[in-house]
C-alpha cells in the first residue's frame, strides 16, 4: 500500500476549492458534446451519465449541484434522448427501475424484512390501469383472444394521473394485506412467503381469464391508454428545441420525453420521502428493527405498525410506477412480472448497497446499463466481428470460423452470474454502502 | 453378529420409516376426508350436475374412483420434492444460507446422469442389457449425478460462499444467485459446443417405464386402471434410502455430530477442535450428492430435462423444506409429501368442484397458499423449533 | 474519508463502464468499407434465459438465410450485416432494444419476435420509427389486428389454426375433445380458437386446462383419463407435449392427441417414444409442408444440421422464410430506386407489395394488416418412432384458410 496515502492525498486536493466545479463542468461538457455528435456511440453516453456519478460524489456547493442537476436531466437529456430515442429509454428504465429498488430497499435495507416477491407490487400497479384504462372492462364476457376490437374504453386516458395515486394506495393496501399475516415470521420463512405471493399475484394474472376475463390471461391487456398529449405541446418541443436536435419531433417522441420527466418527478419525490423516513423517528424504528428485534419490542416499538409501514410504503413506490410503466408501453401481460424480475430489483439493491439511497440508484443505473447496454453491445460486437473479416492477432484467428455455439449473445446470464460473485467477494457492502454499513465495517477493520 | 448390530443404532435407522408412513397416511387421510366430504356436500347441487352433463358420473363416484390413483401420484411427486429439499435442509441447517445454486447442482447431476444413459446406449449397450444389468447401469448413472453434483457443490462453496462468510446473510444469497445463473449457462454452454441438444431425454430401457397394476374401478362409461410406474417406486425407493441414510449420518455418527456442533455454535464448535471449514465442505458434498441423485431420479421419471430444469422443483423443493421447518430433515420429508399430495389433489379434482371454471392452473396457488397458511399458525413451520433470531 | 473513497470509487466505476463499453464503441464508429454500403437486418428473440431454445433458432434460421441468399444485394454494391438482439423473452428488454435498433439507420428490416408479449410493445416503436418486421412466430391476431404497415408476420393466426385443427378433428369423427394449453399466449390462444369452432360444429369439449407444469402432469391426467375423451388437443410445445403425450399413455389413454405446429419437432418422438404411435396416433397441424410441397423446406433441415449440429425447433424454417422476404423487399426496394440506398418506408411498401413470395413454409402475399392472404396447412400423423424418421410423417390432410377479415 505504499501509493495509497499519495494517491488520497491527490484525490482530496482534486476534491477542494474551484477544481471539483471545473471537473464537472468539463466531463458534462465532453459528455454532452461527444453524445451529440456521435448519437451512436455507447462509450459516450456512458462517460455522458458518469457525469452524473462526478456530480454527485465531488464536493461542491448545494446550489451549483442543484441547477446542474437540473439542467442535466431537463434540458441536456431530453434534447440528446431525442436524437437517440434508446438513451431516454434507458433513462426511463434506469428510472423505474431506481423506483422500484427504493421501494424494496425500505423493505429489505430499512426494516430488514428480506422480500423474495417485490414485483408483485408493480404487477398490482400495472395491472389497476391496464384494467381501467382499456377496453378490458368491456371484454370481460369474452375468453382472450377472441374479443371484438371495437370495445370502447372505460375511462378517458387522462384519468392516469389520477391513477398514479389510486394506485399508490392500492398497492400500499395490498402491501398491508401481505404484511399482516406474516409478521411473526422472521429471516428466511418471510422470504419463501414473500416469494410464494409474487408468484401467486402472476399466476392470478395469468389465469384470472376465467371464468371472467379481467385480465386476458397470457395475451396481455393492449392499448392500454396514455394520458393525451396536446398538440402544443408537441409543438412547443419543437419550436424550442427543434434547432439543436436536427429533425421535427414526432408525438411519439415527445411520449417518450413526457414519460422520463414523470419518472423522474416520481423518482425526486421517492428519494424525498425515503430520505426524510430514513432520518425520522419510523426510520430509527425500523433500523431498530432490523439490528435487534427483540431489543426494539423491549424499547416499546410497535412493531406491527412498523413493519406494515415498511410493507406498505415499499409496497405503494411499486404501484405508482406499475401505473407508469402500463401507460407508456401501452401494454401489460404477466410476463413482466416473473421471479426473475423479483430477482433483478433485488440484485439491484444489494449490488447498489443495501439501505443506502444513492447506493441503490447507482445499482439500479448498473444493472441495467449492464443489461440493455453493455452486455448487448458486447455481443452485437462479437457478432459483426464474426461477420467480418478480421482476424484475432497474434494467433491470426479468423473471427469468421468461431465455433457457432460460441455465440456470446447467448450467455448473457453467464456474464451477469460471474458479475454477480465477483461483486460479492469483492465489495460485499455493495458499490455505494450505506453510511451505517460503512461504520460497522470500520469497527470490524480495527478489531 | 452382536456386535455389528450393538454399533448399529437401529432406532436411528427406524424412526424416520416409521415417520415417513406416518406422514403418508396422516396426509393422504386428512386430504381424502377433505375431498370426500366436499364431494358429499356439493353432490347434490350445481356443481354435482355439472359433472353428470359433462361425465355421466356423480361428483361423489368421481371423487372416490379417482382418490387411490391420486394419492399414489401425491405421494410419488411428494418423495421426489422431499428428495431434493433434503439438500436445501442440509445446507440451511448449517449455514443457515438458502443455497439458491441447489437447483443448478441439481440439474447437473441430473445432466451427468442422463448423458451417461445416452452414451450407453448410443454404444449398443442399454439395448443389449438384460433386466439385472439395467439396474446396475441406473445405479451406475446415479453414482456418476452424485459424484459430480457432491464435487461441484463443494467447489462452488469453496469459491462463492466461503470468501462470504462473515458478511450480512444477504450477501451470499446473492451470490449464490450468480452461481444459479452461471451453472444455468455453463450447462447450456457445454452441451451445445458438444451435443448441439437443449432438451436432453434420457433413454428407454429396463421395465422402468411399465406400469404394475393393481386393479381398476368403474367410472360412469370408464374405468380407472389403478397402478403405480416401477421408476415412480424407484423413485420412492431410493428417496427413503437417502432419508435413513442421511438421518443416521447427521444423528448415530461422529461426523453427524460435529456437523450439529457447527450447526449450533460454529465458534464453540472450532474451540472444541472441530475444523469448521471441513465440517462444511461436507456438508455441501452430502447436500450436493443427494441433490445428484435426486437429479438423476428426476429424469428417470420424468423423461426430458434442459438446462433450466432445476428452477421449478429447486423451488418446490425449498417451499417443502420452509413448510416442514427448514433445518429439520423430518420436516423436509413431511413438507415434500405435504406439497405433492395437495398439489395433486388439486390439479384432479379443482377443476370437479369448480364445474371447470379453474383447474390444474391454480395447483401452485395452492401449493404457496397453504404455505403462508401454514406459517401464519406455525411461523417456524411443521416441524421447526424456534429458531432464534441472528443477525 | 468515506466521501474520498466514494470519489475514487466512482472514478473506477466510469473507468470500468468506459472499458466495458469500449467493445460495442468501435462497431458504431467504424467506417463501413469504401466501396459497399452496407444494410443491416436486425434479429430479435430471447437468446438467453429457458425460452432461448426457440429463440436462438429464430436467429439461426434469419443467419442461415441471409448467408445463402446476400449474394443479389451484394451485386447491387450493398453488404447485409444481421444485428441479433437478445430480448430475454422479456418486454422491457425488448423495447429498448427496439428503440436502439430504430435508433440505428443502417438497420432497414427485421425478423422477430417469438413472444407476443415482447412483440406488441416492440412494435409500436418500429411502428413509430416506419421500421418494417417480419414475424416467424406470433400467432396473436392483435399482433396484425392494429392494421401497422410495419408489422407483418408469415406464421399463421391463432384463430386459423385453432379453426384449421377443430374442422380436422371433426372430419375424422372426434366426438369429445380434452383441451390443454400451456398457459402462453401461443398456446391458450390456438385453444381458445380450437374451442370455439370444436363447439360450434358441434363436439363435446369435455374439459379446457392450462398448465405451467413441464414435468409432472399426473394430476392434469385425472381428468383427461375420466373424461373418456376420443381426443386431447394440446396448444402448446412439444418439451411439454411429449411429456404430457407419453405420461397420458403410460396411464392408458387410447385416444388420440394433437397439437399446432409447437409440436413440428422431432425431439417430439424423441421424449414421447412409440406411445405416439399407440391408440389414435398423434396428429399436428403446421405450416412447414413435406418435401413433395415444398422441396426447400428438407434442403433447409439439412443445412441446418450441418451447420448448427442440431435440429430445427419450431418457427426456425418461419424464421429462414421471414429473412428471405426482407432480403428480397430491400432488393426489390433498391431496384425501384435506381441502386440507391432505400428509406425505410420504402422498404415496408415493398414487404407489402411482394406477390406470391415463394418460401419454404408458403407462397406468401400480405394483406393490408401484414397476415398472408391465405396459409396452406398440413395435418400430419406421425408415423414413426424413430427421430431420423420425422421428414417421412405422411400428410392426411391439407387445409387453405384464409385470415378472418375485420
Amino acid at each position: 500500500m505504499f501509493s495509497k496515502e499519495k494517491f488520497q492525498d491527490f484525490l482530496a486536493k482534486l476534491n477542494t476549492g474551484y477544481t471539483p466545479y471545473v471537473l464537472i463542468l468539463v466531463h458534462i461538457m465532453i459528455g454532452a458534446i461527444w453524445v451529440y455528435s456521435s448519437p451512436r456511440s455507447n462509450v459516450a453516453f456512458v462517460v455522458f451519465i458518469s457525469s452524473l456519478l462526478t456530480l454527485y460524489g465531488l464536493n461542491t456547493n448545494k446550489i451549483f449541484k442543484l441547477s446542474a442537476g437540473l439542467i442535466l436531466a431537463l434540458v441536456v437529456m431530453p434534447v440528446l434522448g431525442v436524437r437517440n430515442i434508446f438513451y431516454l429509454e434507458i433513462m426511463f428504465q434506469i428510472s423505474v427501475f431506481a423506483a422500484l429498488s427504493l421501494g424494496l430497499n425500505i423493505v429489505i435495507g430499512f426494516a430488514g424484512l428480506l422480500d423474495l416477491g417485490y414485483v408483485a407490487f408493480y404487477a398490482v400497479g400495472a395491472y389497476l390501469w391496464g384494467f381501467f384504462g382499456s377496453q378490458q372492462f368491456y371484454a370481460i364476457p369474452y375468453a382472450p383472444g377472441i374479443q371484438p376490437s371495437d370495445l370502447p374504453f372505460l375511462l378517458p386516458g387522462d384519468m392516469f394521473y389520477l391513477f398514479i395515486f389510486i394506485a399508490i394506495i392500492v398497492a400500499a393496501l395490498t402491501g398491508i394485506l401481505l404484511g399482516l399475516p406474516v409478521l411473526r415470521l422472521r429471516g428466511d420463512y418471510l422470504a419463501i412467503v414473500t416469494l410464494g405471493f409474487g408468484e401467486v399475484i402472476r399466476v392470478l394474472a395469468n389465469n384470472l381469464d376465467k371464468p371472467w376475463n379481467l385480465t386476458n390471461g397470457p395475451q396481455g391487456i393492449t392499448p392500454v391508454q396514455r394520458p393525451t398529449m396536446p398538440q402544443f405541446a408537441v409543438d412547443g418541443f419543437n419550436n424550442f428545441f427543434g434547432g439543436i436536435i436536427g429533425h421535427t419531433v414526432s408525438k411519439a417522441d415527445v411520449y417518450n420525453v413526457f414519460f422520463y420527466l414523470l419518472a423522474l418527478l416520481v423518482i425526486v419525490t421517492i428519494i424525498q420521502v425515503v430520505s426524510r423516513l430514513n432520518d425520522s423517528k419510523i426510520g430509527r424504528a425500523w433500523t431498530a428493527i432490523r439490528e435487534d428485534e427483540t431489543a426494539a419490542i423491549a424499547m416499546g416499538i410497535p412493531l406491527v405498525q412498523m413493519k406494515l409501514a415498511a410493507f406498505a410504503t415499499g409496497a405503494s413506490f411499486a404501484g405508482a410506477m406499475g401505473v407508469l410503466m402500463a401507460a407508456s408501453r401501452t401494454f401489460v401481460s404477466p410476463e413482466s412480472f416473473s421471479f426473475m424480475q423479483s430477482i433483478g430489483v433485488l440484485t439491484m439493491v444489494i449490488l447498489g448497497g443495501t439501505g443506502s439511497i444513492p447506493g441503490v440508484i447507482l445499482g439500479a443505473a448498473t444493472v441495467t446499463v449492464l443489461n440493455l447496454q453493455i452486455l448487448q453491445g458486447f455481443s452485437l460486437y462479437l457478432s459483426q466481428l464474426r461477420q467480418s473479416d478480421a482476424v484475432i492477432p497474434i494467433i491470426n484467428f479468423a473471427w469468421k470460423n468461431l465455433s457457432t455455439q460460441l455465440d456470446p449473445a447467448k450467455y448473457q446470464r453467464l456474464l451477469f452470474g460471474a458479475i454477480l460473485i465477483l461483486m460479492m467477494i469483492f465489495r460485499p457492502a455493495g458499490l455505494i454502502p450505506a453510511a451505517r454499513r460503512q461504520r460497522e465495517l470500520a469497527a470490524d477493520d480495527e478489531e | 453378529m452382536k456386535r455389528f448390530s450393538e454399533t448399529i443404532n437401529v432406532r436411528e435407522l427406524l424412526r424416520p420409516i416409521g415417520q415417513m408412513i406416518a406422514f403418508s397416511l396422516g396426509g393422504g387421510a386428512v386430504l381424502s376426508l377433505v375431498v370426500v366430504l366436499l364431494a358429499l356436500l356439493l353432490d347434490q347441487t350445481a356443481v354435482g350436475q355439472n359433472l353428470q352433463a359433462r361425465y355421466s358420473v356423480s361428483l361423489v363416484t368421481y371423487t372416490l374412483a379417482n382418490l387411490p390413483q391420486v394419492l399414489i401420484d401425491g405421494l410419488t411427486i411428494g418423495f421426489v420434492y422431499a428428495a431434493i429439499a433434503l439438500g436445501y435442509t442440509m445446507v440451511y441447517g448449517v449455514l443457515e444460507f438458502i443455497n439458491f445454486a441447489h437447483s443448478e447442482i441439481f440439474a447437473v447431476g441430473a445432466f451427468v446422469g442422463v448423458e451417461i444413459l445416452i452414451a450407453l446406449k448410443n454404444a449398443g449397450i442399454l439395448s443389449a442389457a438384460s433386466l439385472g444389468v439395467a439396474y446396475l447401469i441406473l445405479l451406475l448413472a446415479l453414482l456418476a449425478g452424485m459424484t459430480a453434483s457432491g464435487f461441484l457443490a463443494v467447489a462452488v462453496e469453496r469459491i462463492a460462499y466461503r470468501p462470504l462468510r462473515g458478511a450480512p446473510r444477504l450477501v451470499p444469497l446473492i451470490s449464490a444467485i450468480g452461481v444459479s445463473f452461471f451453472l444455468q449457462d455453463i450447462i447450456r454452454l457445454v452441451e451445445s459446443l458438444t451435443t448441439g441438444q437443449f432438451n436432453r431425454i434420457i433413454p428407454t430401457f429396463g421395465n422402468f417405464d411399465e406400469r404394475l397394476i393393481f386393479g381398476q374401478l368403474p367410472l360412469g362409461a370408464t374405468t380407472v386402471v389403478l397402478g403405480v410406474q416401477i421408476k415412480s417406486l424407484i423413485v420412492i425407493l431410493v428417496a427413503v434410502i437417502m432419508l435413513v441414510g442421511l438421518n443416521y449420518l447427521v444423528n448415530a455418527t461422529k461426523i453427524g455430530k460435529a456437523i450439529r456442533a457447527v450447526a449450533q455454535d460454529r465458534p464453540t464448535a472450532s474451540l472444541m477442535g472441530i475444523d469448521v471449514n471441513r465440517i462444511i465442505s461436507i456438508t455441501f458434498l452430502i447436500g450436493g450428492t443427494l441433490g445428484g441423485a435426486a437429479g438423476v431420479l428426476y429424469a428417470l421419471k420424468f423423461t426430458r430435462i434442459d438446462p433450466f430444469v432445476g428452477f421449478f422443483p429447486g423451488l418446490k423443493a425449498f417451499t417443502a423444506a420452509v413448510l416442514g421447518g427448514i433445518g429439520n430433515l423430518t420436516g423436509a420429508l413431511l413438507g415434500g409429501i405435504v406439497l405433492g399430495l395437495l398439489e395433486t389433489f388439486a390439479g384432479a379434482f379443482m377443476s370437479a368442484f369448480t364445474m371447470g371454471a379453474a383447474g390444474a392452473e391454480y395447483k401452485d396457488i395452492f401449493a404457496f397458499g397453504i404455505l403462508i397458511l401454514v406459517l401464519i399458525f406455525r411461523p417456524n413451520g411443521l416441524m421447526g423449533e424456534n429458531v432464534s433470531q441472528k443477525a | 474519508m468515506s466521501k474520498r473513497i466514494f470519489a475514487l470509487f466512482s472514478l473506477l466505476i466510469a473507468a470500468s463502464m468506459l472499458l466495458a463499453a469500449c467493445g460495442p464503441a468501435a462497431s458504431s464508429t467504424e467506417a463501413p468499407a469504401a466501396t459497399t454500403q452496407t444494410i443491416k437486418i436486425a434479429t430479435q428473440s430471447p437468446l438467453s434465459g429457458d425460452q432461448s431454445v426457440l429463440g436462438v433458432d429464430i436467429k439461426r434460421g434469419a443467419e442461415m438465410a441471409l448467408e445463402q441468399n446476400n449474394a443479389a444485394l451484394l451485386a447491387l454494391g450493398f453488404k447485409v450485416e444481421l444485428t441479433p438482439f437478445d430480448d430475454q423473452a422479456n418486454p422491457d428488454t425488448g423495447v429498448a432494444n427496439a428503440k436502439q435498433i430504430v435508433s440505428d439507420p443502417a438497420i432497414l428490416c427485421g425478423v422477430g419476435h417469438l413472444n407476443s408479449g415482447v412483440m406488441i410493445p416492440s412494435s409500436e416503436e418500429y411502428h413509430n420509427a416506419g421500421l418494417v418486421f417480419v414475424s416467424p412466430g406470433n400467432t396473436n391476431p392483435k399482433i396484425t389486428d392494429r392494421g401497422y404497415l410495419e408489422v407483418n408476420r408469415i406464421v399463421g393466426r391463432d384463430d386459423v389454426q385453432g379453426v384449421v385443427g377443430a374442422d380436422f378433428a371433426n372430419k375424422q369423427g372426434m366426438k369429445s375433445i380434452f383441451i390443454v394449453h400451456d398457459k402462453t399466449a401461443y398456446g391458450q390462444g390456438v385453444a381458445e380458437f380450437f374451442k370455439q369452432e370444436a363447439e360450434k360444429l358441434g363436439m363435446t369439449v369435455t374439459g379446457f386446462e392450462g398448465t405451467e407444469e413441464k414435468a409432472n402432469f399426473d394430476s392434469l391426467l385425472t381428468p383427461i383419463l375420466a373424461s373418456n375423451s376420443d381426443m386431447v388437443f394440446f396448444g402448446g410445445l412439444y418439451p411439454q407435449a411429449g411429456v404430457l403425450f407419453k405420461q397420458a399413455r403410460e396411464k392408458g389413454y387410447a385416444g388420440t392427441f394433437m397439437g399446432p405446429d409447437g409440436m413440428d419437432s422431432s425431439a417430439l418422438v424423441d421424449i414421447a417414444g412409440p406411445t405416439l404411435l399407440d391408440g389414435g396416433g398423434m396428429v399436428y397441424s403446421t405450416v412447414a409442408g413435406p418435401a413433395s410441397v415444398y422441396p426447400g423446406t428438407a434442403k433447409f433441415v439439412a443445412d441446418f444440421k450441418a451447420k448448427y449440429n442440431a435440429d430445427p425447433q419450431p418457427f426456425s424454417a418461419q424464421s429462414f422464410d421471414s429473412m428471405n422476404i426482407c432480403l428480397k423487399a430491400i432488393e426489390e426496394a433498391v431496384k425501384a430506386k435506381g441502386g440507391a440506398l432505400p428509406t425505410r418506408t420504402e422498404v415496408a411498401n415493398a414487404v407489402r407489395a411482394l406477390k406470391d413470395f415463394p418460401g419454404i413454409t408458403g407462397t406468401f402475399t400480405f394483406n393490408a394488416i401484414g397476415d398472408p392472404t391465405f396459409a396452406s396447412y398440413f395435418v400430419i400423423k406421425v408415423n414413426s418412432a424413430d427421430p431420423a424418421k420425422w421428414g417421412e410423417n405422411a400428410v392426411i390432410e391439407t387445409l387453405s384458410i384464409a385470415p378472418p377479415s375485420k
